[in-house]
């Protein structure tokens, strides 16, 4: 239990639309413990996505029990899952999702805006969270002077900077060429590695989530396959090789 | 703190980044409020100046004209019959408990001459307490003494406009003016009490004693040397004039030995009543021009509500983000209600100069009386407010209550 970060119990979602009720979680039960890499696939419509939303507090269950770092928080009311979501998930979305017009400190800022942190430590947290993912001296950037991939450490700076127990990474490289994929991959993975920061990874490819430890893979609502990643992928090093690859290519 | 801080921040931002959009949706509160402060300025106006005409016959008069004749059954009009006397008056002042003073008057129109200088003026004929009702002041010299009344001594008082006419760059005091051939001696001049409501010139009569008046210039005969032309009655407040005018009218009537059955041969009228009537139209007026204004703010509320309404759906995914990353219902809630403040309060701020210099274009133009108050401006301004808080209320809400899953999910 101590090291439990997440246990669902027989999770159900139904929606109803009109006369048509559509299952998109058939009794899920699994438990993720703090500090795992964890990749979550399946073909659209098999409920990974809604199963994600669940995880961070976005959405309900309608039956079936969550528990996240102890709290029952599958009967929370709305305002509650959003100081959850505050203080315990740090999203990461694949169109980054960062406001338009305002500065990547601002952008970082935004989630201690609706905290309890003292306004006196939200510059140096924004900036030791942009200093992370390798942005420090593009703080005063708009997000239309930045990269994709740049827009993208941005965004992972502002899932960093409330101390989450968990990244909700949905999609993070869809928008991304495969080098720029990588390089957030490595990001992911070095915050899993140095912080112990438990990341849950949704992705419909495959090669993508080699880089996780484990995969959980869904289909029409429930879990179909669930094991460790066997060869492991590791971003730091294939960067590595293509930089040494490019250095080839240079001589 | 930092919270709304930031709220005003983005709400500032968002009027910025769509500038004709928003000019053109403050414009209705701008119209709104500079209409309602210009109409209450204007109405404004109209019940000072009323106020002041009431406040220039006097406070809590009653008018005591004599009555009409009754001949063969058809009534000849007011005043054709000499019924009110000067023992009227004395006894009206002496028995009355509700009347504070009272002061016949006698008057007529005559000829007056100084030098070269020539003027048709009104003669009023009256005692002392007669400028202490009406509140009239000495400007120069002084008043006429009781003595000058019981000894028909012929000393009088000129109002400014006689002044002016008989007397031009000079001072007329201890001068002396003929009227109608006979010789008056000038002992003061009057404060200028301006036009009366009804919009004769208060200032262009000649003031003696009654005694003086009747014997010296009207002329009276032997038969009804007691008469006077009305009787000017004060009560002793406000709230016992219409008690005073009941007394006045049982002691008349006892006084003239009139039956039951016998019409009144006086009539008492009450002035203050008259023009409070028109106050009372004035303010009616007033309120109905700034309803009519208060009509055009509501429309620009609802213009506010229109475009927050767009900028909610504009801005689902800002709104999605926010929630995602923590932002409580009353933040979201927050937000869009100072951005729709932000707006109507500065269309109200601008309404409010605009209004402000519209009221002096009037007044300059037009000639109207208005008067901006302070009030009227701090109400405008909260009003403004309140538009804002009410129209920005469902948009508002809308976006607070927008499912953060399907807010994200929103192209």
């Amino acid at each position: 239990m101590t090291n439990q970060l997440i246990r669902v119990e027989e999770l159900t979602k139904i929606y109803r639309m009109g006369d048509n009720t559509l299952h998109a979680l058939r009794g899920v039960s699994l438990s993720i413990q703090k500090g795992e890499f964890v990749a979550i696939m399946g073909p659209s419509g098999s409920g990974k996505s809604t199963f994600m939303n669940v995880l961070g507090c976005l959405d309900r269950p309608t039956s079936g029990s969550y528990w996240l770092d102890g709290v029952d928080v599958s009967q929370l009311d709305r305002d509650q899952l959003a100081q959850i979501r505050n203080r315990k998930v740090g999203f990461v979305f694949q169109n980054y999702q960062l406001l338009a017009r305002t500065s990547a400190d601002e952008n970082v800022q935004l989630p201690l805006l609706y905290s309890d942190i003292p306004e006196r430590e939200h510059r140096r947290r924004s900036m030791e969270a942009l200093r992370a993912v390798g942005m420090q001296g593009r703080e005063h950037h708009h997000p239309n002077q930045l990269s994709g991939g740049q827009q993208q450490r941005v965004a992972i700076a502002r899932a960093l900077v409330t101390n989450p127990e968990i990244i909700m990474a949905d999609e993070p490289t869809g928008a991304l060429d495969s080098h720029t994929s990588i390089e957030i991959m490595a990001i992911l993975q070095r915050l899993n590695a140095e912080r112990g920061l438990s990341v849950v990874l949704v992705t419909h490819e495959s090669d993508i989530a080699q880089y996780a430890r484990r995969i959980i893979v869904f289909k029409d609502g429930a879990v179909v396959r669930d094991e460790p990643v066997p060869n492991r992928r590791s971003a730091d090093r294939e960067l590595a090789e293509l930089g040494r690859d490019a250095g080839e290519v240079a001589a | 703190m930092k919270l709304i801080l930031s709220s005003i921040r983005i709400a500032f931002r968002a009027l910025r980044v769509n500038k004709m959009r928003s000019a053109l949706t403050m414009l209705g509160v701008i119209i709104g409020v500079g209409a309602v402060i210009a109409m209450v300025a204007v109405g404004a106006g109209a019940t000072d100046r009323i106020q002041q005409q009431i406040a220039s016959i006097g406070s809590n008069v009653i008018i005591v004209l004599p009555g009409s004749l009754t001949a063969s059954g058809i009534r000849l009009g007011s005043g054709n019959a000499v019924t009110l006397t000067e023992d009227d008056a004395r006894a009206l002042a002496a028995e009355c408990p509700s009347i504070a003073a009272t002061a016949p008057t006698s008057r007529g129109s005559a000829q007056v001459v100084y030098g070269n200088n020539n003027w048709a003026t009104s003669i009023q004929g009256t005692t002392l307490d007669y400028l202490a009702i009406r509140d009239l002041q000495i400007a120069s010299g002084s008043a006429f003494t009781q003595q000058d009344v019981d000894g028909a001594t012929k000393v009088a008082l000129l109002g400014k406009t006689v002044a002016d006419n008989l007397f031009p760059g000079m001072d007329p005091v201890g001068q002396v003016i003929r009227i109608k051939q006979v010789p008056f001696t000038v002992v003061g001049t009057l404060v200028p009490k301006g036009q009366s409501p009804t919009g004769q010139d208060q200032d262009d009569l000649i003031i003696m004693p009654i005694s003086s008046a009747k014997k010296k210039v009207l002329g009276a005969s032997q038969a009804n040397a007691g008469s006077v032309g009305t009787i000017m009655v004060q009560a002793r407040g406000p709230e016992v004039v219409e008690q005073a005018q009941e007394e006045t009218q049982t002691l008349l009537r006892q006084r003239h030995h009139l039956q039951a059955a016998q019409d009144d041969d006086f009539t008492v009228r009450n002035l203050s009543e008259v023009f409070q009537a028109q106050e009372t139209s004035a303010s009616v007026m007033a309120i109905l021009l700034a309803s009519i204004a208060s009509v055009s703010l509501i429309v620009g509320g609802i213009g506010i509500m229109n475009i927050m309404l767009v900028s909610v759906t504009e801005r689902t995914k800002e709104i999605g983000l926010r929630q995602a990353i923590g932002a409580k219902t009353k933040n979201i809630l927050t937000q869009f209600l100072v951005e729709a403040v932000s707006l109507s309060t500065l269309g109200g701020m601008i309404g409010i100069v605009l209004g402000v210099s519209a009221s002096v274009l009037i007044s300059k133009f037009a000639g109207w009386t208005v008067h901006v108050g302070a009030a009227s401006v701090a109400m405008a301004f909260v009003f403004s407010a309140l538009v804002g808080v009410f129209f920005g209320y469902y948009p508002a809400r809308k976006a607070a209550f927008l499912d953060p899953i399907d807010a994200l999910r929103y192209e």
